[in-house]
């Protein structure tokens, strides 16, 4: 059932190449040259050695143990990309764009971010491979992740504070693309997530896919099966999919996205596009989009800025379709609840992103039998989601 | 055959852009008069889009402010059709806009349109709707050759051509892309998005002389161009020269009261080109 998509680059009815003439070479170099680097074995050998020995792979499948306990049902484990070297998931796709990019003969990153996980992952890769590097920010996302903002400068990386549109994530992604028009020749686009044309949301789930290989590995050896589910927040969806990907053939494991529900599924405020969504044609994917009757894409709100974007991933949008994963929302107060959960019990901060996928954890793992068992993906660490929770509680400390 | 053709049949070609809705739709309509009067051959109306990606902040701006200001998509095309039936408006008319305001048109929204079927909803409904307001093409900058097809099919049934554009980074796709190319070819002078731009360094030539090279169908050129001599220069290697930013940059600067503003504007543009050859 896991799927590649077609020639045209899609999944089912999803995906594709909305994108204007000026960048159509641009993907199909780069479709040429992944399709090529994929399956040579010294460029998956150069991959497999950063990601062990810079980003500190494999990452650890930890039983959360007093989490177990506290809720009283099925068992609870961690997949800890918040270990990671930077800090999230995100490194993983950096590493291997970066280096594809390197062998394509790229001198110059560009890189839109939400949280600033990525832009802050671009800039690592960028100072590591000695390359140009540019983000993309909104502007409101520069204020509420500065912290993220100076470690990209530090890195060596230009921040550019974003003030189209709702100066959020989505407004970043579009001036990632803008730029790229712009500068073709010696620029690649790290695209962070699994969206956009084709080949970004194959590359992108490919390269994340290292999630769910070391998972189901790491189960097995613990506990001799395989999970009854696994749950991963969505945003875009690119620790979803490499969460999901190498499960999507074991049937009996149920694969759950967390979507940011924001203030609630029936309010304005919120993120959660599988919910509120429907089909439509943006940033260069046909897939799911929160968007008006006339097809004006929505002002979307979450509390975190890593999932605070309008459309999902095309795979996510197929898989939803044919019922192999289902996408539920979670509220803000649900995800800091959990946010606070988590540090308490386990004594791990995890990102709030991340922390929409816990909160569904902890309403399914009480109804489950004890020797049931779950895989919750920690995406990302919650040092830099400290300040926002604590106004989000009332409270304001000058952390940035 | 739309209409399109003949706006390639008065010497070389001069295309205005326009937002609709820009800064109020009363507005656009005076604007579209002027151009109409002072010798603008096809005029390009522009749905905004919230995100619009193809464009710089001139254009980006200008379809925020016409969104704050209400105009939705069934605004324009109402709009469209009163500039047909009551301005006496009858140069050829495109609409530019993007694939989502066409694919999402009224689907899933508050039931039907005129009691229409959905069939009447999405791009079926969006093009048979152009057709009765008298609109003969569409300009879908996030729609390349490789996912036109499906757009394309809808115009077809509709009686209005889909646009095809070629970029300086076309090269080899040049061919496959103007042998199957309807109304006329829209040719992207400069890397990047639209706006005014001091210089085009492509090889405007080049590209023109490959697309005469497979079809008959005009070509005209756009993005960055706002002078006079500008045109001129891109008009002697096409069928046409195409703006947008400077207009809507005379727009921004005398509001409401534009018209006349971009009456002169385009009547110096189009004298600059006419004669061209």
């Amino acid at each position: 059932m896991a799927l590649n998509a077609d020639s045209s680059g899609r999944f089912g009815q999803f995906g594709g190449r909305y994108i204007p003439e000026t960048l159509m070479n641009a993907v199909i170099e780069l479709d040429e040259a992944y399709t090529h680097f994929k399956n040579d074995g010294s460029f998956r050998q150069e991959l497999k050695t950063l990601f062990n020995e810079y980003a500190g792979r494999p990452s650890r499948l930890y039983y959360a143990e007093k989490m177990t306990k506290d809720l009283g049902g099925a068992k609870i484990y961690f997949k800890r990309e918040d270990l990671n070297f930077t800090g999230a998931h995100k490194i993983n796709n950096v590493l291997g764009q970066a280096l594809l990019a390197k062998k394509m003969g790229k001198t110059r990153l560009i890189a839109e971010t939400g949280a600033g996980q990525h832009g802050v992952a671009t800039a690592t890769a960028a100072a590591y491979f000695g390359m140009e590097c540019v983000v993309f920010m909104g502007k409101v996302d520069t204020e509420r992740q500065a912290l993220n903002v100076y470690k990209m400068k530090l890195l060596g990386a230009d921040v550019v504070p974003v003030t189209s549109g709702t100066a959020t994530l989505k407004d970043a992604v579009s001036e990632a693309f803008r730029e790229w028009t712009n500068r073709i020749a010696d620029t690649h686009y790290c695209l962070g997530s699994v969206m956009g044309p084709h080949p970004f949301p194959t590359i992108v789930r490919d390269f994340q896919s290292v999630i769910s290989l070391e998972a189901r590995e790491q189960i097995l050896e613990a506990e001799g099966r395989l999970p009854d589910a696994v749950l991963a927040c969505v945003g875009g969806g690119s620790n979803a999919i490499g969460s999901f990907y190498n499960f999507i053939d074991d049937e009996d494991v149920q694969l759950i996205g967390c979507e940011a529900a924001g203030r609630g599924i029936d309010t304005f405020e919120t993120a959660a596009t599988v919910s509120t969504g429907r089909l439509g044609v943006f940033h260069g994917m046909k897939s799911l989009f929160c968007q008006d009757r006339f097809g004006q894409i929505a002002p979307v709100y979450s509390i975190s800025a890593g999932l605070d974007y309008p459309g999902i991933g095309p795979e996510h949008a197929y898989l939803n379709s044919i019922g192999r994963a289902k996408y539920v929302p979670v509220t803000d107060e649900e995800a800091v609840q959990a946010f606070e959960y988590t540090s308490r019990t386990e004594g791990i901060i995890p990102a709030i992103e991340s922390s929409h996928a816990i909160a569904h954890a902890v309403r399914l793992a009480p109804q489950m039998d004890k020797d049931r068992i779950l895989i919750v993906t920690i995406s990302g660490r919650g040092d830099k989601d400290c300040a926002a929770v604590a106004r989000y509680r009332g409270a304001d400390i000058p952390l940035t | 055959m739309s209409r399109i053709s003949e706006a390639f049949a008065h010497g070389k070609a001069f295309i205005p852009f326009i937002t609709a809705g820009y800064p109020d739709l009363e507005t656009t309509r005076s604007v579209v008069k002027a151009a109409q009067e002072n010798g603008a051959d096809l005029i390009e109306i522009g749905i905004p889009f919230s995100d619009p990606t193809a464009e710089g902040a001139v254009i980006q701006n200008a379809n925020a402010a016409a969104l704050e200001g209400g105009v939705t998509t069934d605004q324009v095309l109402d709009f469209v059709k009163g500039l047909r039936d009551n301005d006496g408006i009858t140069v050829p008319m495109v609409f530019m806009t993007y694939a989502n305001v066409i694919y999402s048109y009224h689907e899933g929204g508050d039931g039907p349109i005129d009691g229409a079927s959905g069939e009447d909803r999405g791009r079926y409904g969006f093009c048979r709707r152009c057709a009765e307001a008298g609109i003969d093409g569409l300009i879908l900058p996030d729609v390349p050759f490789e996912e036109k097809e499906e757009f394309r099919q809808a115009c077809r049934a509709a009686g209005i051509d889909l646009i095809s554009l070629i970029a300086p980074t076309s090269e080899e796709r040049i061919d496959m892309i103007a042998s199957d190319a309807d109304g006329f070819i829209y040719v992207v002078s400069s890397l990047g998005v639209t706006g005014v731009r001091t210089k085009i360094t492509t090889d405007i030539g080049a590209i023109t002389d490959r697309i005469r090279s497979v079809t008959d169908v005009p070509c005209a050129v756009g993005f960055g161009i706002s002078a006079p001599e500008q045109a001129a220069a891109m008009a002697a290697l096409s069928d046409g020269a195409i703006v947008g930013s400077a207009i809507i940059k005379i727009i921004g600067k005398y509001g409401k009261n534009a018209a006349p503003e971009v009456g002169k504007y385009i009547r110096s543009m189009k004298d600059a080109v006419r004669n061209i050859s």
